[in-house]
């Protein structure tokens, strides 16, 4: 609970883009040339962040390093398959600390699935511009999260941050399951109208 | 595959944030691999969790940097690493992975007239209840129960109730409190993927079916 109204106390939205396009060569680097210092940045900028995300997510300090470094372990393994056109490296690296998660917390899911799989369908019809279109997709998306009523923004950050199933999130706020599902139902709504003219 | 019924936003929201139940997320991923239209949202709620994390407040790294210092346990690590993903097959379906076999080399067990199931094992610890039922032509099917999320995703044939007609792909993912009472196709019946948040449910409803069906 702190962690939530802190979170929303302390909100700093910086226009991502210089940023979002300096890590997507970072990794492009690290994909191509196999460059080792790029890499280097990209666990300098990153590992951090998937750490602090682990221990948000229920994980000890030993275990949130541990995953912290599987994950970007995985970014230089798999850094092949990213493509710049295919999203944003930071959603990219994203779901790869989520699935590392999962896998720990439930211990191997065989079901679960990869997210390059599905990037890689993706791919094929984007455009080169698709890129472009991409940054001011998660640009939009970094607005509406700001402009969120705090009830909103509360249930979103317990779903994606501190893990909380909405049952679960109904029993800490003491809310009905159907009204932690609807607030989560009106923020994405939100978002993809924000979107919806960039598709 | 003509899909009509999908789940809900905050269930694909759920998912994509990793913060779904297992047994929910196994029939959301299973519906995902042939629904492009909620691939397409998930990817959509990826963002969300991206943008989030990318504002989290970080913790610092006891490790400078991966390899530098540390050559052979990277070393190891990479090694487990591809001993992991080598074991996964990109090629087998979400179900097949779920079942460990095919769909038609399942070995049904008979729940009652007309209706098998097959409870599906998932990790240890896993809260909630994954199984398949199979239901024959024309038979009233295990309603859904009251109280927590559940999820039905159609594998063959279909079925229907008073919200409509559920086929191939298709998913019902009914709030807490819809009273309904599904009916399998009468020339095909269904197969289902059924996931409850709530284990003990499942069985007050079969046998609450069944009741009237012994009286007959
Ligand atoms: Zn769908």
């Amino acid at each position: 609970m702190v962690v939530a109204t802190s979170s929303i106390g302390q909100r700093r939205y910086s226009p991502a883009s210089a940023n979002t396009i300096a890590m997507a060569h970072l990794l492009q680097r690290v994909a191509e040339e196999r460059d080792r210092e790029a890499f280097e940045e990209l666990y300098g900028s990153f590992a951090p962040r998937v750490k602090a995300y682990m221990i948000r997510q229920g994980a000890d300090p030993t275990t949130a390093e541990e995953l912290a470094q599987e994950t970007l372990m995985t970014v230089w393994r798999k850094a092949g398959l990213y493509s710049d056109t295919k999203g944003s490296a930071t959603t990219w690296i994203f779901t790869i600390a989520r699935n590392l998660r999962i896998d720990r917390l439930r211990r191997e899911v065989p079901w679960q699935a990869l997210p390059e799989g599905r990037d890689e369908e993706a791919a094929d019809d984007q455009a080169p511009d698709e890129a472009v279109a991409e940054r001011q997709r998660r640009h939009r998306v970094h607005e509406v999260l700001s402009e969120l009523p705090s009830d909103q923004h509360q249930v979103v950050v317990l779903s994606y941050i501190e893990g909380l199933s909405h049952s679960e999130i109904a029993e800490r706020l003491e809310l009905p399951l159907g009204t932690v599902k609807s607030r989560m139902r009106l923020a994405y709504q939100k978002i993809r109208e924000s979107v919806e003219d960039l598709k | 595959m003509k899909i009509n019924h999908h789940p809900d936003a905050s269930t694909l929201m759920s998912y994509a944030a990793g913060s779904l139940p297992e047994v929910l997320s196994a029939v959301v991923a299973a519906h995902i691999e042939v629904c492009p239209r909620c691939a397409a949202e998930v990817a959509e709620m990826e963002r969300i969790g991206a943008s989030l994390f990318e504002r989290i407040e970080a913790v610092p790294m006891l490790e400078p940097a991966l390899g530098a210092n540390e050559k052979s346990s990277t070393q190891e690590l990479a090694q487990l690493l591809d001993t992991r993903f080598a074991a996964e097959d990109p090629d087998e379906s979400v179900l097949t992975r779920l079942l460990g076999r095919e769909l038609s080399d399942v070995h049904w067990k008979r729940l009652g007239f007309g209706i098998w199931h097959h409870p599906i094992q998932l990790s240890p610890g896993t809260q909630g209840d994954l199984r398949l039922i199979k239901v024959a032509p024309g038979q009233v099917m295990p309603e859904h129960g009251h109280g927590g999320s559940e999820l039905t995703l159609v594998l063959e044939g279909a079925y229907s109730d008073e919200t409509g007609c559920y086929r191939t792909g298709d998913v019902s993912d009914l709030g807490d409190d819809v009273e309904h009472r599904p009916i399998s196709d009468p020339s095909e019946g269904c197969i289902c993927l059924i996931a409850s948040e709530q284990k003990a449910r499942f069985k007050d409803v079969v046998a609450r079916i069944f009741q009237p069906l012994t009286g007959l």
